[in-house]
């Protein structure tokens, strides 16, 4: 029996071993969050995600500053990506956040994607789950630099902060479908630098393209859509989220305190639309697929043995057989063995 | 579904000189080698460092130090890494140290330790063979 009290009470060296077994999927670990997954539910998850170089890993330094300031502790895990070719890795988030060192407020664990695609590693929402259950009032998930597709965070945060740099993109960029769409808030950092200003311009034009039109439908509001746009601010009076726009300066810690106070806010919209609940819901059911598509694939592997994997592997190469009949096939074959 | 375990290690620059050219060379050496390497930056203070090597759990630590103060920074560093209960982390030590002060190091508990001339190969094949003979 795993025992939690270590965890539960503030014990970092307890958690950070914990978290090492959950990375490498040993088999300590699934006792481990058996126990801590009960104690869970509490911390608030922000997801943190942009393309590379958009200062991701300077901006969380100053949130999490000023989340200290404001009485909260702070869990970071900061994912960056595996070579494919090594599976090697260097991890250098901590480069930008030296100055939340010595703080026992603060818990950093850097992961390796570890070739997931999506921005973020495999284990990284049990990672969330035993910081959760060592009790840190927020959790910053800062994804891989993620450009278009890497929407994973999505599904996993409460509250995704996209942040953006002026000269990434032109307007058509801001227009393409994924990162900007599962954004609760948007950031413009590096404020201070030329093309700011036309930044702002294309995603604020984006924003008013996507928002609020789209988000009722989605919510399933039965009346049609208003003909012109609520008047409320950034989310508040109505029952839509409109993502708001910031600028910062994270370098210098301009407009943090802004950041701050829209994240709150975003908080305290998902409690009180009942947001929250379709989330965590949405999230919870999404990690049990994760691991019912592993747990499946690893039994039927272990039920069939290597010889029928392969010999459909052999067919597929041949191309005597598809890719999908053959994973038809094997599973066919796991479910009536008599007929192989 | 493999169990990857790849090798931890937290490369970090104590004190105040500013040259990371060579702690760069070696974290990228060390992750063409397969592992997870945890990049610092400058200036680290004892104290960042082993709380880092604590919270990153990781398996080795690698200090890359060229201002000649090992003698005061390594030690220190041993020390608050055993009060944070991380007896089996290997530490390895980079940079222009005296042959006396290398046997000094090594009595207080270093692994390893590599003078300007030292190979990637052989300070890869160093950190690797740390790692699996405590295993």
């Amino acid at each position: 029996m795993f025992d939690t009290s270590p965890i539960l009470n503030g014990n970092r060296r307890a958690l950070a071993r914990v978290l090492t077994q959950i990375e490498n999927g040993m088999p300590e670990a699934e006792a481990a969050l058996g126990a801590l997954f009960p104690h869970t539910g509490r911390a608030h998850l922000i997801g943190v995600t942009g393309p590379p170089g958009s200062g991701k890993s300077s901006l969380v330094n100053e949130l999490a500053k000023a989340m200290r300031s404001a009485g909260s502790t702070v869990a970071i895990v900061a994912v960056d990506p595996s070579s494919p070719f090594t599976g090697g890795a260097i991890l250098g988030d901590r480069i930008r956040m030296r100055d939340l060192a010595g703080d026992p407020g603060v818990f950093i664990r850097s992961m390796a994607n570890r070739g997931s695609l999506g921005g973020l590693a495999r284990s990284t929402a049990d990672v969330v789950i035993a910081l959760d259950a060592a009790g840190f009032d927020k959790i910053l998930i800062e994804t891989v630099g993620a450009g278009q597709a890497e929407v994973d965070i999505a599904r996993m945060a409460h509250t995704v902060l996209v942040v953006e740099a002026p000269g990434l993109g032109d307007d058509v960029q801001a227009i393409k479908a994924g990162l900007l769409e599962v954004a609760d808030v948007l950031v413009v950092n590096k404020s201070d630098q030329p093309g700011a200003e036309a930044a702002v311009r294309v995603l604020r034009a984006s924003l008013d393209l996507a928002h609020p039109v789209a988000r009722q439908w989605a919510a399933g509001a039965l009346r049609p859509p208003p003909l012109t746009p609520p008047p409320s601010k950034a989310g508040e009076g109505s029952g839509v989220w409109i993502p708001p726009l910031l600028q910062t300066v994270a370098v210098q810690g301009r407009g943090v305190t802004e950041l701050m106070d829209s994240i709150e806010k975003h908080h305290a919209y998902l409690h009180t639309s009942g947001e929250l609940d379709n989330r965590e819901r949405e999230r919870l059911e999404h990690e049990l697929e994760q691991h019912l598509r592993e747990f499946l694939l690893a039994s039927l592997l272990t039920r069939l043995g290597s010889g029928s994997y392969n010999a459909a592997l052999e067919q597929i190469f041949a191309r005597q057989l598809d890719p999908a009949r053959a994973a038809r096939q094997l599973v066919e074959q796991m479910q009536h063995p008599a007929h192989a | 579904m493999s169990e990857a375990r790849p090798i931890r290690v937290l490369v970090a620059k104590p004190g105040l000189d500013g040259h990371d050219r060579g702690a760069k060379i070696i974290a990228r050496a060390l992750r063409d080698a397969g592992m997870e390497v945890i990049y610092t930056g400058l200036r680290q203070t004892p104290e960042m460092i082993a709380e880092a090597a604590l919270q990153e759990d990781v398996n080795v630590v690698g200090l890359s130090i060229l201002s000649g103060a090992h003698m005061a920074l390594v030690p220190k560093i041993m020390e608050l890494l055993r009060a944070n209960g991380l007896d089996d982390v290997r530490v390895f030590v980079g940079g222009i140290v005296p042959d006396e002060d290398v046997a000094a190091l090594k009595a207080q508990g270093v692994a390893g330790v590599f003078g300007p001339g030292a190979s990637t190969e052989v300070i890869v094949s160093a950190v690797r063979g740390a790692v699996e003979r405590r295993a």
